[in-house]
């Protein structure tokens, strides 16, 4: 009890940190996450599984069964799609010849907007195919499956360039709009990022001031990096505006967004980057001179900007690990294909137990990804609002998976894989930019940590509050008082999931309950242990992150797995063997990430290698000379 | 204007190595990917392509087979067919339809929807058997154009120019014809995904071989069905003088 009282006086500074924290590092979602504002208790809302667990609870509801969400004419509708799309990338598209011209071939980009490739969750009554996210997943893990320069063109353009006008737009702006981006051929591209702001969104410089008139805002400023920025002739572009502060009584910059037209005049772009990948997709730099952009533009409402930005960002990173889906299958197959033809030292290469190794890690992680890249989009079709955290571990999950598996394809195939021809170096670095894109994994870890981080502080306000009338609250203080009792005494049962799982699976299931309620009492002792300051510990946070990955994804195969066991489906077996696989793996890393955060020796290293990085830092580079010493 | 009846198969897809099934009756069909018979979907972009020039105003694709056959008739839908009809067969019945049948059902829609010409594909890449689009002229005793590289439809009659052996053929002939689709009669165009939506709203009408009083019972009996002989291996021979006595042992020289 008195753990509890005492980490409780702290919480309400670490609930203020926090949530400026979480704005200032582009973490979006703080709404859902300031459960502080709510009437009720944040326990009845929140319905993410990963934002549970810093609770050490098991919140099964988006994970168990594995969900579904197409009827069975969307089914049919999907099925139908599936095979022009892959006709096109067999047929008429050449990612070789993209990637050398540095830009997608005019043949291809004319059978896209053929195709209806540009609109493809566009409601129909505006041009579009009305798709819903999971059929959209299905169509991008073909495009991810053969070229990721196409993929990002059409990504930059429908995933974030012009989704704030599908999520936010009135309906007048999407009349007006959709179609121009749908049929007329107008390219759309995002435009927020700029040279002094990063992973840091809220510190854009572009400004928009209201004209006079009070009919324009005259927008000033330069964007960096934009994905189809010298073709986009329709632009989501945030900037900074002044709008009134109650508290002072004066104004202040918040960040708002709004719809540019090219057509308006002051817009130029510079000529297309030189790029490591996705060469094939337009990335250039956007001034905004003196543009007028009409009030009627604005995009989400005056001041919502940042908000209308992370949505955007949030809504599209399933669709990321959906099309990295696809890529990890193609470069699978390619080093199947190798692997089983190859013959060396009398033998196939298939048959050596290293090569097998990396194939069945290559399997797995293209299992997880696909996995969870469906497990969301179907949350999403189903009206979930709370998969924010998922949405940003599938993201980072996706694209650190894909580069092992690409990687792995090339060592496979040794001096094959190194060769142009064979196509994966190609794939390899169109990858590379997956981790940095739509915020960086690292800056998403941290989101992923903190979000959840300040969930479970929230909590704990909500216990402070029952002390305070403990007679009307009783049933929340005995229901935290027994949890401790059972764990200080040793006797700890960790919540169950046996009821979620098929039975061939339920001894993993455990070792996953364990973790979660591992967790949830590191999450705390980490609170109690460093209050406010918990957010500027990066060490702890990462490790935090990393745990949260290895539970959710186990969580999520454990019931893809069960739905191919309860189905009977023909590679159930496999499923479960890739499964229970995964889950041990990631159970021993959990408990691994969860020792580094609190034994002293891990936390000793932490200090070191802050140290190292000053030192590094500090030397300009390498700090040693060479053995020689010269 | 006229009225066109396309015929439509659902095939399993040309990419797929073919299986043969364990008791040699037939071929693995079951989770196995299926798609429109190459040259129907000639014939169907001709039958479209004659609609956009104004010289079509309506199509009619016909597809028999089990209910996944419908697949093939919304693929045609797409790429500008306006009506289907699926004519249901299905289980054993399916498997020993043949052109005799098929070109009976043809025939009888035919006079029913009161086109003017049936485009079929030259043959189906599954059974290659290249009888339906001649069974079905017989049938109706209408003029047939086989293997048709070009079509120019005038008014009452049709200039088509057919590949032969050793050349091309022009031959002219009354309307209404039966014409079977040869591979280079067009390059069928793609089903855009819009067009594919659109084509979900366009009308499918289901009958059976006895509502359009075909009879189609077996009139053969498949015995087996059997995989092509697998390649023997080679042999390397030391020099040339060796590969000539081998030559000669075998008959193949002199």
């Amino acid at each position: 009890m008195f753990k509890i009282a005492r980490f409780v006086g702290k919480s309400n500074q670490l609930q203020n940190v926090l949530l400026s924290r979480c704005l200032a590092t582009a973490a979006a979602q703080t709404k859902p996450a300031s459960t502080a504002e709510k009437t009720t208790p944040a326990t009845s809302e929140e319905l993410s599984f990963t934002m549970n667990l810093f609770r050490g609870q098991i919140e099964s509801s988006q994970v168990f069964p594995y969900p579904e969400a197409l009827t069975a004419d969307q089914e049919d509708t999907v099925k139908m799609l599936v095979d022009p799309v892959q006709k096109f990338f067999e047929e008429v598209n050449d990612p070789a010849k993209n990637d050398t011209l540095e830009t997608v071939e005019e043949k291809s980009l004319a059978a896209l907007w053929e195709l209806g490739a540009f609109g493809l969750q566009v409601p129909t009554d505006l041009g579009g195919l009305g798709l819903t996210n999971t059929q959209y997943a299905r169509l991008v893990e073909i495009v991810g499956k053969h070229d990721l320069g196409v993929g990002i063109t059409l990504g930059a353009h429908q995933s974030i360039g012009f989704k704030g006008i599908l999520l936010y737009g009135t309906p007048e702006q999407k009349a007006k709009y959709l179609p121009k981006v749908t049929t007329d051929g107008k390219f759309a591209a995002f435009c927020l990022t700029e040279p002094s702001s990063g992973s840091d969104a809220g510190s854009i410089r572009s400004r928009a001031v209201l004209s006079p008139d009070g009919k324009h805002y005259i927008l000033n400023g330069s964007k960096i990096w934009i994905s189809n920025g010298g073709l986009a002739e329709i632009m989501t572009v945030f900037a900074q505006t002044s709008v009134p502060d109650p508290k002072t009584g004066g104004t202040r910059d918040k960040v708002t967004a709004f719809i540019v037209e090219r057509s308006f005049g002051g817009v130029t772009n510079g000529p297309p980057e030189k790029k490591m990948g996705i060469k094939a997709s337009n990335t250039a730099e956007v001034f905004y001179e003196d543009v007028k952009i009409p009030i009627e533009n604005v995009l989400g409402g005056v001041g919502n900007g940042f908000k209308v930005a992370m949505n955007i960002l949030n809504n599209g990173r399933f669709g990321m690990a959906a099309c990295l889906a696809g890529t990890m299958r193609a470069c699978t197959q390619k080093a199947v294909e190798f692997a089983t033809t190859r013959v060396q030292f009398g033998k196939r290469i298939d048959s050596f137990e290293g090569i097998k190794e990396k194939l069945a890690r290559m399997a797995m992680l293209q299992y997880v990804t696909e996995s969870m890249a469906y497990m969301i989009s179907a949350n999403m079709d189903n009206g979930s609002k709370h998969y924010h955290l998922e949405a940003a571990i599938s993201k980072c999950f996706a694209s650190e998976a894909a580069w092992f598996v690409c990687d792995e394809a090339i060592q496979i195939m040794g001096g094959m894989g190194f060769m142009k021809e064979t196509g994966l170096e190609r794939v390899l670095r169109d990858l590379r930019i997956f981790r940095i894109f739509e915020g960086t994994n690292d800056i998403l870890r941290l989101f992923v940590a903190l979000t959840g981080i300040q969930y479970a502080g929230g909590h704990l306000k909500e216990l402070q509050k029952a002390f305070q009338n403990p007679t009307a609250n009783l049933g929340l203080i005995f229901e935290e008082a027994s949890k401790r009792v059972v764990r200080s005494v040793g006797l700890s049962s960790p919540p169950s999931m046996d009821h979620l799982v098929h039975k061939d699976l339920v001894e993993h299931s455990r070792l996953l309950a364990k973790n979660i309620d591992a967790f949830g009492q590191a999450v705390e002792m980490a609170l109690i242990k460093y209050g406010k300051n918990i957010v500027n510990e990066q060490f702890i946070l990462n490790r935090l992150a990393n745990a949260t990955f290895d539970m959710y994804s186990s969580a999520v195969v454990l019931s893809r797995a069960s739905r191919a066991l309860n189905e009977n489906l023909p590679s159930a077996a496999h499923e479960k063997l890739m499964a229970e696989t995964w889950v041990f793996e990631a159970s021993n890393r959990v408990k691994s990430n969860l020792k580094s955060v609190s034994k002293g020796n891990y936390l000793d290293s932490f200090t070191k290698m802050n140290s190292i990085g000053k030192n590094v830092c500090e030397a300009g580079g390498i700090v040693q000379n060479n053995p020689l010493n010269f | 204007m006229a009225r066109v009846l396309v015929g439509v198969k659902r095939v399993i897809d040309y990419a797929v190595k073919i299986r043969v099934k364990p008791d040699k009756k037939g071929v693995v069909t079951d989770g196995v990917k299926h798609s429109m018979n190459p040259f129907d979907e000639i014939a169907v972009e001709e039958a479209v392509r004659m609609k956009e020039k104004k010289l079509v105003s309506e199509i009619i694709a016909v597809s028999c087979g089990p209910v996944q056959s419908q697949e093939v008739i919304r693929t045609a839908l797409a790429m500008g067919v306006d009506k289907g009809i699926h004519v249901e067969v299905s289980g054993p019945e399916y498997e020993t339809l043949q052109p005799i049948h098929v070109s009976k059902i043809l025939a009888k829609i035919a006079q029913n929807e009161k086109v003017d010409l049936v485009i079929v594909g030259k043959q189906a890449i599954d059974d290659d058997s290249n009888q339906t689009a001649q069974m079905t002229a017989a049938v109706l005793d209408w003029p047939q154009a086989t293997f048709a590289s070009k079509i120019e439809k005038g008014d009452k009659e049709l200039t088509v120019t057919r590949e032969v052996d050793g050349g091309l053929e022009t031959i002219k002939c009354k309307i209404p014809a039966v014409i079977s689709a040869d591979l280079r009669l067009n390059e069928p165009r793609y089903a855009t995904l819009p067009n594919i939506m659109k084509a979900k709203k366009k009308p499918i009408t289901k009958v059976t071989p006895k509502d359009l009083g075909v009879d189609i019972s077996p009139r053969i009996e498949i015995l087996s069905v059997e995989d092509p002989p697998v390649r023997q291996a080679g042999v390397i021979l030391p020099d040339v003088d060796a590969l000539v006595t081998k030559l000669k042992e075998g008959g193949h020289v002199p």
